[in-house]
């Protein structure tokens, strides 16, 4: 019976060894990075530099994100899956919290929000004593990093409909979205990241990442607001096993789903009263999934 | 400097297409087009491939009970044909990609992946369905320095078909996160391809005459390549026989 961590171990250096010609072909060198020194940044009426960031990358984020921006700064070996997240690796240009669809890149706004609200549970803090120049310039040079922003457009944001007032009925069809789209494969029944697939997930680098888990009080790694909510199923987390539902979800649906989220949280909301008032079941894993 | 050069480029491209155009005409269409066809084999004993514990998702396990699955890494047929290997122009096509207007379908069925291994031009289109009453996603993990950028989309039970293509050639592996036990491979080549059957058997098809190198790929046993020639509207052989580590 092999203990987990040979298991983390092999699953590890296997990856390893899977990611030798990519990450070989993956790094830049300063010449290749500098070249894009002139990226800018435009978030709201600020206009960023990437050349005017230099000295806050270096003095905020470098020991992290590294001088070359591919995530193995001084401290990244510290930082070890699944507890906390290896520093993201600008030069791949694939990032979680996008407004944008699935396989797109970001808006600059979408990075500035990133830098502006940290990730809950990793070492990335909230930059919001930053200025709003300082963070703009950031933004421009995580951009500078990845050849991807020189041939591609930012994805067109994904439409988001005004937000429903919630109801007990509105609360019933978003478990029904639960149930059919099953997200309790890994979030669980009770969203609480134990369900059947949560164990075996990996991020695209092959390390082991954990799901979200709805009832211990924590925040959701792109933004906790309802809005926020919707964004993150509606486009995946890139980079993550979290897929787009875009296809899947209708926008109104969406809604509904949002607010039978909420129901999980541990944090005090409408929706968790109404949820008891209704006396909610979690969704049967063992019934066969309805069709669409 | 680099204008000037740009010029000299884009006459030179121009030439050359007139040119093509004066000395072929319209003769190089389908009529003169050969293939290439052969079999794929494996010489000694196939490795052992596990079988897959789907009890994790009863819908799965429950497709094979009569009929366990296995991994497919290395899939021997008769006389040890080697399926699910992809045969590709990997020099002397100069042609432009394809633009072949099928449309290969990756399908998910029964918890695999149906084809294990599919091929496709550069910017062709291709379709992921599913046909389980369970939800997938489909997750290929190219990188994304090549110009293939990484996606990830649900698709539960009864989804539409995801339609897409790649924009350089790659081989991406493909996996669904939900049910860890399914991996696929996307191989994008440029221009002419095929994947043997599950006698190892293929054929080539719409080969310009030339002179080429086929490149033979395998998950497991990686590349083989070979020196054919093609003559106008014949048919070349080339057998690969790759060795059991």
């Amino acid at each position: 019976m092999r203990t987990r961590l040979q298991n983390w171990t092999l699953l590890l250096s296997s990856a390893a060894l899977l990611a030798v010609p990519s990450v070989s072909s993956a790094q830049l060198s300063t010449f290749d990075i500098e070249k894009r020194i002139g990226a800018e940044s435009h978030v709201g009426n600020v206009t960023g530099h990437a050349k005017d960031a230099e000295p806050a990358y270096r003095r905020y984020c470098v020991g992290c994100h590294g001088p070359l921006g591919d995530g193995n700064g001084e401290n990244a070996p510290y930082m070890q899956p699944p507890m906390y997240q290896q520093p993201r690796n600008f030069q791949l240009g694939v990032f979680k919290c996008r407004s944008t669809p699935t396989g797109t890149l970001p808006t600059d706004q979408d990075l500035y929000d990133s830098i502006t609200r940290g990730f809950d549970r990793s070492n990335m803090p909230q930059w919001n004593t930053l200025s709003k120049q300082e963070r703009a310039d950031l933004v421009a040079w995580v951009k500078h990093f990845s050849p991807r922003w020189a041939g591609e457009k930012p994805g067109t944001p994904i439409t988001i409909p005004a937000e429903p007032e919630v109801t007990p009925e509105r609360i019933k069809a978003g478990r029904d979205v639960f149930a059919r789209v099953q997200c309790w494969k890994c979030h669980g029944v009770q969203g609480m990241a134990n369900g059947p697939s949560a164990s075996t997930l990996a991020d695209d680098l092959g390390r082991p990442i954990a799901p979200f888990n709805f009832t211990e009080g924590a925040r959701p790694k792109c933004g906790d607001t309802d809005k926020d909510i919707y964004r993150i199923f509606m486009t995946g987390l890139d980079g993550t096993p979290m897929p787009s539902y875009a296809d899947n979800i209708k926008p109104e649906e969406a809604w509904d789903l949002v607010f039978y989220l909420r129901t999980f949280m541990a944090q005090k909301s409408p929706e968790k009263e109404m949820a008891k008032k209704l006396d909610l079941k979690p969704v049967d894993p063992d019934a066969p999934a309805p069709q669409q | 400097m680099s204008n000037r050069y740009n010029y000299a480029a884009v006459l030179s491209v121009v030439v050359l297409i007139a040119s093509a155009a004066l000395f072929l005409g319209p003769k190089v269409n389908a009529a003169g087009e050969g293939k290439i066809t052969g079999t794929v084999k494996l010489d000694g004993a196939a490795p052992h491939m596990k079988g897959i514990d789907m009890s994790k998702d009863p819908y799965c396990s429950k497709a094979h009970a009569t009929d366990p699955a296995h991994l497919e890494q290395v899939v021997v047929g008769a006389n040890g044909g080697l399926a699910n290997v992809v045969l590709y122009l990997s020099e002397g096509y100069s042609g432009n990609p394809t633009a072949s207007t099928a449309v290969p379908v990756f399908d998910q069925k029964n918890c695999m992946y149906t084809p294990h291994v599919l091929a496709m031009d550069v910017n062709q289109t291709f379709k992921v369905t599913t046909s389980d009453a369970t939800t997938h996603n489909i997750h290929p993990l190219p990188n994304p320095m090549t110009g293939n950028i990484p996606w990830n989309q649900s698709q539960p039970p009864g989804a539409a078909p995801v339609e897409k293509s790649w924009k350089a050639a790659e081989v991406i592996p493909v996996q669904c996160n939900i049910h860890p036990w399914m991996h696929g491979w996307f191989v994008v080549v440029k221009g002419p391809y095929a994947t043997t059957d599950g006698d190892g058997k293929y054929t080539i098809n719409n080969v310009p005459p030339g002179s080429y190198t086929v490149t033979a790929w395998q998950e497991t046993y990686n590349t083989m390549t070979q020196k054919v020639t093609v003559a106008s509207g014949a048919a070349a052989n080339a057998d690969f026989t790759f060795k059991a580590k």
